[in-house]
């Protein structure tokens, strides 16, 4: 009835077949040629966007993590450059003390030495010097002697008081 | 305007505004909601529909009474005088398909003419059905052909169709609208394969550019809007499907909006036209389902056995209601849109005053504006219902089971 009444809800069979040749022709070149390459295209460049911005992250992860081993291994070199610093200045404390000592004792051992030497020699210079007057002394005492004792009378008497120095001795 | 009212109803984001549908769908859970946004639909869409019938019934009855009244030959009106306009049957010229591709003036572009009958195939121009005033005129092929009320019918010397015969007759010319439709798929076929040859050419990692940057976010608005969210990781498979549908529907409405030679045809305003579309959404609805969609269909599970038995034929019934409602959708809108254009400068006829055309030209700007809207709209919510109803089809749920 309805159908009767408005032939614009009627189907034309010509152009069914017509329409279904259209949409089978263009489904098949346009999933064929348009829409494989493009959807192929824009899924492969998402794609790329998307590991772009992961390694793009990850990069920075890595940075950061860059930056902390960096800060950390700055920490610790300052640590050591102290500790190395403390332990420079501690072994140079210590050479100069050694050092010191060592001077010390070196001028100790030079000065007792000197002295020592200094005693020697002075024992030696009296020792020289007494043999000296010594000898001056029996030159003196013989030169004397022999003018003293030239004749006998003194020279017995001179014995006697030798003698007797003796016996008191 | 109600038409656009109706048609904003249908599209799912404007929802939000009709808080009477939407609040009580919050309830159900998601498949269910769907379901029920679709029975809404399907309602507003009977009632629009059969207001449209009503419409249409009722002004080519009184048509046709007023023809009686008037002339005693209708059909046969424009050749009567140039004085006499018809807006009825000017406007539904348009709406319908004809055998030649109307020009300017008098000037028509002949088609071939392709018919089949029990004698086998014959082809001709259609120029042969008409005389130089344009009037309808028997041409003696196989049988001899006249066209009557726009369709090719057999008829006998005296100028009577011959029912009997006219039924063994196929006609699968090259009719105004195939011919547009043609050059729809070879628009079609030069723009996207140019956009893939520059995807080729340019390489996936620079931009798009030029006609490619325009296509671009379309396919991805399908791809992103209607394919993902309905079909979910299985969208690849009918990408192909949605596209094509997509653009062949919106580049028809478009070329349908066009007045002037290339465009004015209304295919996708033929019922013959969605009626293709929508058999093709059917076959992968019904090819792709899943044992699940037969069983919600056959037997409902978490119902009573009664209740399994009752909803058997409705939901069998739904099956075809949904490529039905796919097909009536699109070509209502599309026709009611150039119904209302055409309808509108029209105007200037029955006033018979050029004054007339202050009022009536900014009105048909402004709903042509509109369909151009609509266009978009309509290959949308095809494609989109589309993918509905074969994510439906495909989905695989186990909510029942647990249930």
């Amino acid at each position: 009835m309805l159908l009767d009444i408005n032939p614009l809800v009627l189907p034309d069979p010509g152009l069914i077949i017509w329409s279904t040749l259209a949409f089978l022709i263009l489904i098949f070149l346009l999933g064929k040629f348009a829409w494989k390459p493009i959807m192929k295209a824009i899924g492969e460049r998402e794609q790329g966007i998307a590991e772009a911005i992961a390694s793009a992250e990850k990069v920075k992860a890595e940075m950061a993590q860059l930056k902390n081993e960096n800060e950390a291994l700055l920490a610790k070199a300052r640590e050591e450059r102290a500790v190395l610093i403390k332990e420079a200045k501690e072994t140079s404390d210590k050479m100069v003390a050694e050092a010191r000592a060592k001077a010390k004792s070196e001028y100790d051992r030079i000065l007792a030495d000197a002295q020592s030497a200094i005693e020697q020699q002075k024992n030696a210079a009296i020792t020289d010097v007494k043999n000296q007057v010594g000898n001056l002394v029996i030159e003196v005492a013989e030169k004397v002697l022999r003018k003293e004792l030239s004749n006998r009378a003194a020279q017995e008497g001179y014995i006697k008081e030798l003698a007797d120095g003796v016996k008191l001795n | 305007m109600k038409r656009v009212l109706v048609i904003l109803n249908f599209f799912p984001k404007f929802q939000k505004a009709n808080t009477v549908f939407h609040t009580p769908t919050h309830i159900f859970a998601p498949n269910f909601r769907t379901g029920m946004a679709l029975r809404c639909m399907k309602y507003l869409l009977a009632a629009a529909f059969s207001l449209s019938m009503v419409f249409f019934s009722n002004s080519s009855f009184s048509q046709d009474q007023h023809e009686n009244g008037e002339q005693q030959a209708p059909h046969e009106a424009p050749a009567e005088g140039e004085g006499e306009f018809n807006v009825t049957e000017t406007i539904l010229e348009h709406i319908k398909d004809s055998h030649s591709w109307h020009l300017w003036g008098h000037t028509s572009l002949p088609l071939p003419v392709i018919l089949h009958t029990d004698k086998g195939f014959e082809a001709f121009s259609s120029a042969k059905l008409m005389n130089e005033h344009h009037e309808p005129v028997a041409y003696q092929g196989n049988y001899l052909y006249k066209v009557v009320e726009g369709k090719i019918k057999i008829v006998d010397e005296a100028g009577t169709v011959n029912e009997e015969e006219s039924k063994k007759l196929l006609d699968i010319s090259i009719t105004k609208n195939v011919a547009s439709m043609f050059l729809t798929v070879i628009l079609l076929l030069l723009i996207f394969i140019s956009v893939a040859n520059a995807y080729k050419k340019r390489g996936v990692t620079s931009a798009p550019k030029g006609f490619q940057s325009f296509i671009e976010p379309i396919i991805l608005f399908v791809r992103d809007e209607i394919a993902k969210p309905y079909l979910g990781h299985k969208y690849a498979k009918y990408m192909p499907f949605l596209l094509t549908v997509f653009f062949f529907i919106w580049i028809n409405n478009l070329l349908g909006l066009i007045p002037i030679f290339p465009g004015g045809s209304n295919v996708s305003g033929n019922i013959a036209f969605t009626m293709t579309l929508a058999v093709f959404t059917f076959i992968i609805v019904n090819v792709n389902g899943k044992k699940d969609y037969w069983k919600h269909i056959f037997w409902m599970p978490g119902l009573p056995t009664a209740m399994k038995i009752f909803l058997m034929p409705i939901e069998l019934l739904g099956v075809f209601i949904k490529p039905v409602s796919l097909m009536i959708r699109l070509f209502a809108n599309i026709t009611a849109g150039h119904i209302l254009v055409m309808s509108l400068i029209c105007l200037i006829f029955i006033f018979k005053a050029v004054a007339a055309s202050a009022m009536a030209v900014p009105f048909a700007v402004f709903i042509n504006a509109i369909e151009l809207l609509v266009a978009f709209l309509q290959a949308f919510i095809f494609t989109m219902l589309s993918a509905l109803y074969i994510g439906m089809a495909i989905e695989e749920h186990h909510e029942h089971e647990l249930a």
